[in-house]
């Protein structure tokens, strides 16, 4: 119990900040997904083929390929991209980017095509009528979409929803190849000071269910909140 | 780009296939006894075999695969008694420590699909095998576990396309799988792109090939209940 210790004596303080940190990322990583959601969502409900295609090449890459990959892809290129845009207009000299904003955008990336394929479900399933009858009462776009056609998506999004966020929260612990200090960091660098792997990594294991264990209780609790009057 | 590279890391690259796909078929096979083995415990009616089922899916699937691979590979070998033990000749090879934390986490999963897919199985079928007087082995063998198989097999071909791509975190245990070959090249010659396309190339061709022999099988076995 020593090693956990807060201050200089053990690896508490350490593991707690670690522990806020894969939040953080897993929480950026979300959002960054909603936003590519939101982009490629319509890409896939479209009738237009080449755009029903690029949606589609999106959700199937990101989905058939392993999350490691795709962190690789941007850590190895993500400085390399940004130094050639960089270059374009005059500027030369190495730009590294920040381990946090290459770890949330490659796990941005696989959580939103997920999110995506949710979204796109709750849509399709929402009934014909709805739409209709939005559009025959007259409202204008705005409103049939936050006020008649978002609630009820959310309310068959949820569920599925909450599935993505404890798999972004799981695939968090592969972006501590790129050295950012999260939990499975934080663990590797106790682990390997104190000779005590069995330990840190238990205990990392502990942290994880932790996490998973709480987010699905308040998630539970958003679901009848949404699923209110069903 | 380079076509270049990429045709040169293609031979090398298909070579560490094999690694991954031998990952893959020995843990799915370990995992789907292990499955089994759990589903069934977990439709047992002593509570306290019932928790243990539970907790065992509970944890395999709320942490990260990578804290799995790392507690065995890692961890288990500092205990003295295991080194003195017929295990160590297992747990000190990175190859074995994988396949036991890819079979233990794909059973976790499999467990699952396959406890929910006993629970829809209609009771009348149980009933009627009852009635026909057939011993209650044989309704599970040759019964239950036929309907059971066919109603889980599309989420098992989903669970076997995250297997395939949990396959590449055998490369943080310093295997030579696809993962971990293209990501030595990429970090030997600095063109991530390329080789992303390529062993990403070959990733999604098994993600549709297995695929399809899933919807080919739902086809063929597929029935209405």
């Amino acid at each position: 119990m020593e090693l956990l210790y807060f201050g200089d004596k053990g690896w508490g303080d350490e593991l707690f900040f670690a522990t806020l940190i894969t939040i953080a990322v897993s929480i950026t990583a979300m959002i960054i997904g909603f936003i590519f959601a939101a982009l490629f969502t319509p890409l896939k409900l479209s009738n237009n083929k080449f755009l029903n295609s690029i949606g589609n090449a999106y959700t199937t890459v990101i989905r058939g390929v392993p999350e490691l990959l795709v962190i690789y892809l941007f850590f190895f290129g993500g400085s390399g991209a940004i130094m050639f845009v960089a270059s374009i207009f005059g500027y030369n000299d190495y730009i590294e980017i920040n381990a946090f904003l290459t770890g949330s955008f490659s796990i941005g990336i696989i959580s939103g095509a997920y999110s995506t394929e949710v979204f796109r479900g709750a849509l399709q399933s929402i009934d014909k009528g709805q739409f209709e009858a939005a559009k025959v009462l007259g409202f204008n776009k705005y409103i049939n979409f936050f006020k008649i056609i978002l609630p009820q998506m959310l309310r068959l999004a949820i569920p599925n929803l909450s599935n993505v966020w404890q798999i972004t929260l799981k695939d968090t612990s592969l972006i501590s190849v790129t050295g950012l200090v999260e939990i499975m960091r934080q663990s590797y660098i106790a682990a390997g000071s104190t000779r005590d792997p069995l330990f840190f990594y238990s205990f990392a294991a502990v942290l994880y269910l932790m996490l998973t264990f709480l987010s699905m209780q308040l998630l539970n609790r958003l679901e009848t909140k949404y699923s209110k009057g069903y | 780009m380079d076509i270049e590279l990429m045709i040169n890391s293609f031979p090398k690259l298909l070579n560490a296939t094999l690694i991954t796909l031998k990952l893959l078929s020995v843990s799915l096979i370990l995992g789907l006894f292990i499955g089994l083995g759990f589903a069934i415990l977990r439709m047992n009616n002593n509570k306290l075999i019932n928790k243990f089922a539970y907790g065992y899916s509970y944890i395999f699937r709320g942490t990260p695969l990578l804290v799995q691979i790392f507690i065995i590979y890692f961890g288990l070998g500092q205990i003295e008694y295991l080194r003195t033990t017929f295990l160590w000749v297992v747990l000190k090879e990175p190859y074995w420590c994988a396949i036991i934390a890819f079979s233990l986490n794909t059973g976790a999963y499999t467990s699952e699909i396959l406890r929910s897919a006993f629970q829809t199985i209609k009771t009348g079928y149980l009933e009627a095998g009852k009635s026909l007087g057939i011993p209650s082995k044989i309704i599970f063998t040759k019964i239950q576990i036929p309907i059971a198989i066919k109603q889980s097999l599309p989420a098992y071909g989903n669970e076997i396309i995250l297997m395939l791509k949990g396959t590449s975190l055998a490369s943080t245990v310093t295997l030579m799988d696809l993962t971990g070959v293209a990501k030595y090249i990429i970090s030997t010659t600095f063109k991530p792109v390329e080789v992303f396309i390529v062993a990403g190339g070959i990733y999604l061709f098994m993600t549709f090939i297995i695929h399809n022999v899933i919807k080919y099988l739902e086809k063929k076995y597929g029935f209405q209940t």
